[in-house]
């Protein structure tokens, strides 16, 4: 796949706040690619930069093989959904719609036939005539998509789009949303803070702190392999385990107290390892409890329950094993005749040298 | 019933606020020259003395025009102000958007005195209309920006923003999206300086040329005290145009309001 977007050592200052420390990235023509980060990161500045809303400071910004540089927002081959959908109220629904569609030089049926369409498309087919500031936050959503679809953009921005919907309602447009982009094959840029979100919908995602891109990968490896301690803690459940890395080379060694000595791949550590003291992240899924009567292959080490909590399709155990200062967390699928272990219960843990990933520190 | 001290207060309260201008209208209808009670009977007499007086009819002249080109200049002004005050950033906002608010609290008499001496004494200036639309500029700006500043700061600033995304310049997408949606606030601001340029009487009184305003006319009419129930008629038809204007001005706030979906909040009627 081709680049679409090229930014080089973009960097923004609003007076002495460094909002973008040097991102360079390239965003693919047709992916659906995700800005994740906690608030403040500079994720939202990033799109704006896009966008053409902000400027930047230094460094490039091309867009389909175009210097963006002095470019304005309306002269973009982008469009934008806002956080707030900004949907005109003073309009009715097709006109917001078709309000893109003002400079082109197309017929009335044309243009009356482009919104039918567009509206078609997100579902809102027959709402044409309905008044803007009457629509429910989800419909909303759906007129800023047409609105800024209609216009056949290169690339669609989206500002947290799904924040201000309720749960059901943000599930059902998630999937909307990644159907909507395979049909029209525009590459999205999704602005999001909900790692979930994002790993669900994002054909890549870049994870961003303070201004800078953390990691930049697909969904799972951003998840089984992330980079650092501040990824794998923004991305899912991890345990953080004390090490040391005893060995470098094809295979690297690790030693890990309470579960002893590793051989792990060069993948699992994707952030680099050095000799010497290292943190190990593992997932809670990757681990397993021993319950009576199951066999296990792999390596288990005794441990006791520490901690309970009960979701219904899932028991997180916190477990204590000698050499291992904090509780580990484990998750458990509560399939048909497993217990629900009580605290205190003395166990196994099952564990993989797979599931280990050196961090960077 | 019981009527609670509040209760007392509260219509004593609404007495003293109301009763004289109630009795604007009892009097402009009484078949007397002189003010007093009891009444002694109907006419329309001194409506219709009011259609003749051609003196009259040209100082009101004079302050629909004054009052018309205030609002007019003021709403453009703080149309302006406000949106500067509500989505730019410069330095000294906060001090200079004060400032330009401060006539709203200065003593008229002083900004009368004060451009008196300058228009005449120091700029060499004829006192004209034009100088009291330049002065009735100054006291209704403030006012254009409160109400305005309303509506600056209730709007989203990514309505602009989505118009330019999709293609509008920054002048076109402030014409046909933030124009649009401030403009109940515009039409509010354009009314109530209107009402206020229209009554109002020191300032005039200090600039006004050799045509006097309505209020300045007004005035002058108080040395005879037979035209005494002709102002009380003026008097009625005036009082009865500044509460159909203010009630237009308070529809179009609220409904402003109702269209950026905001609950509304007090506002003066």
């Amino acid at each position: 796949m081709t680049a679409l977007i090229h930014l080089t050592g973009v960097q923004k200052y609003y007076g002495d706040y460094h909002a973008l420390r040097g991102i360079d990235l390239e965003i693919r023509k047709g992916e659906f690619f995700s800005l994740l980060g906690p608030s403040g990161c500079g994720k939202t500045t990033l799109l704006r930069t896009i966008a053409g809303f902000e400027t930047v400071s230094s460094g490039t910004l091309m867009i389909d093989g175009k210097d963006m540089k002095g470019v304005p927002a309306n002269l973009r081959p982008t469009n934008m959904v806002f956080q707030s959908y900004a949907i005109f109220p003073h309009l009715s629904v097709g006109e917001n719609v078709g309000f893109g569609l003002r400079k082109y030089p197309m017929t009335k049926d044309e243009k009356a036939r482009a919104v039918g369409e567009a509206l078609e498309m997100v579902g809102l087919g027959g709402y044409g005539a309905r008044a803007a500031h009457a629509l429910s936050g989800g419909q909303r959503q759906r007129v800023a998509l047409a609105r800024a679809l209609i216009l056949k953009p290169k690339v669609l921005l989206l500002d947290e789009p799904l924040s201000a919907l309720d749960k059901k309602m943000r599930e059902q447009m998630q999937v909307e949303l990644i159907k909507l982009q395979r049909q029209v094959g525009i590459t999205f840029i999704l602005v999001t803070h909900d790692q979930e979100e994002a790993l669900v919908m994002s054909d890549r995602i870049a994870v961003m702190f303070e201004g800078e891109i953390g990691q930049l990968a697909d969904p799972e490896t951003l998840y089984r392999r992330p980079n650092s301690r501040r990824v794998a803690e923004f991305i899912g459940k991890m345990n953080f385990l004390p090490g040391e890395v005893t060995k470098l080379g094809e295979r690297i060694t690790v030693e890990v107290p309470g579960l002893g000595t590793s051989e792990i791949g060069k993948e699992q550590a994707p952030g680099g390892a050095k000799l010497g003291r290292s943190l190990i992240g593992v997932r809670p899924e990757t681990l397993a409890i021993q319950f009576e009567g199951e066999a296990t292959d792999r390596r288990v080490a005794d441990a006791t329950v520490d901690e309970v909590v009960y979701y219904g399709d899932m028991t997180y155990y916190d477990v204590r094993i000698a050499g291992i200062e904090k509780p580990l967390t484990i998750s458990m699928k509560n399939l048909i005749g497993r217990p629900v272990l009580d605290v205190g219960t003395r166990t196994r843990v099952i564990w993989d040298e797979r599931s280990l990933v050196v961090l960077a520190r | 019933m019981r009527i609670s001290v509040l209760g007392i207060y509260a219509i004593l309260y609404l007495i003293f606020l109301y009763a004289p201008i109630v009795l604007l209208p009892i009097f402009a209808f009484n078949d007397a020259t002189i003010i007093a009670f009891p009444l002694t009977g109907f006419t329309t007499g001194w409506f219709a003395e009011l259609a003749t007086n051609t003196a009259l009819h040209g100082a009101v002249r004079n302050s629909l025009f004054i009052a018309l080109m205030s609002a007019v200049i003021a709403t453009g002004l703080g149309t302006m102000a406000a949106r500067a005050g509500a989505t730019g950033e410069f330095p000294f906002k906060r001090g200079i958007i004060g400032f330009i608010m401060l006539p709203l609290v200065l003593p008229e008499i002083i900004i009368a005195v004060a451009l008196l001496v300058i228009l005449v004494q120091i700029l060499g200036m004829n006192l004209s209309n034009w100088t009291v639309i330049g002065a009735h500029v100054l006291i209704c700006t403030p006012f254009s920006i409160a109400i305005l500043n309303g509506a600056f700061q209730n709007l989203d600033p990514s309505m602009e923003e989505a118009a330019l995304d999709l293609g509008e310049t920054r002048l076109s997408a402030f014409r046909l999206v933030t124009l649009p949606l401030v403009m109940p606030g515009i039409i509010s601001s354009l009314l109530i300086s209107f009402t206020i340029s229209l009554d109002e009487f020191i300032i005039a009184f200090f600039l006004t040329g050799s045509n006097p305003t309505m209020p300045v006319y007004i005035w002058g009419l108080l040395r005879f005290p037979a035209s005494l129930p002709v102002i009380m008629a003026l008097g009625t038809i005036l009082v009865t145009l500044s509460i159909i204007l203010l009630t237009i001005a308070e529809y179009f706030r609220r409904r402003g309001n109702a269209r950026a979906g905001i609950k509304d909040t007090g506002g003066f009627l």
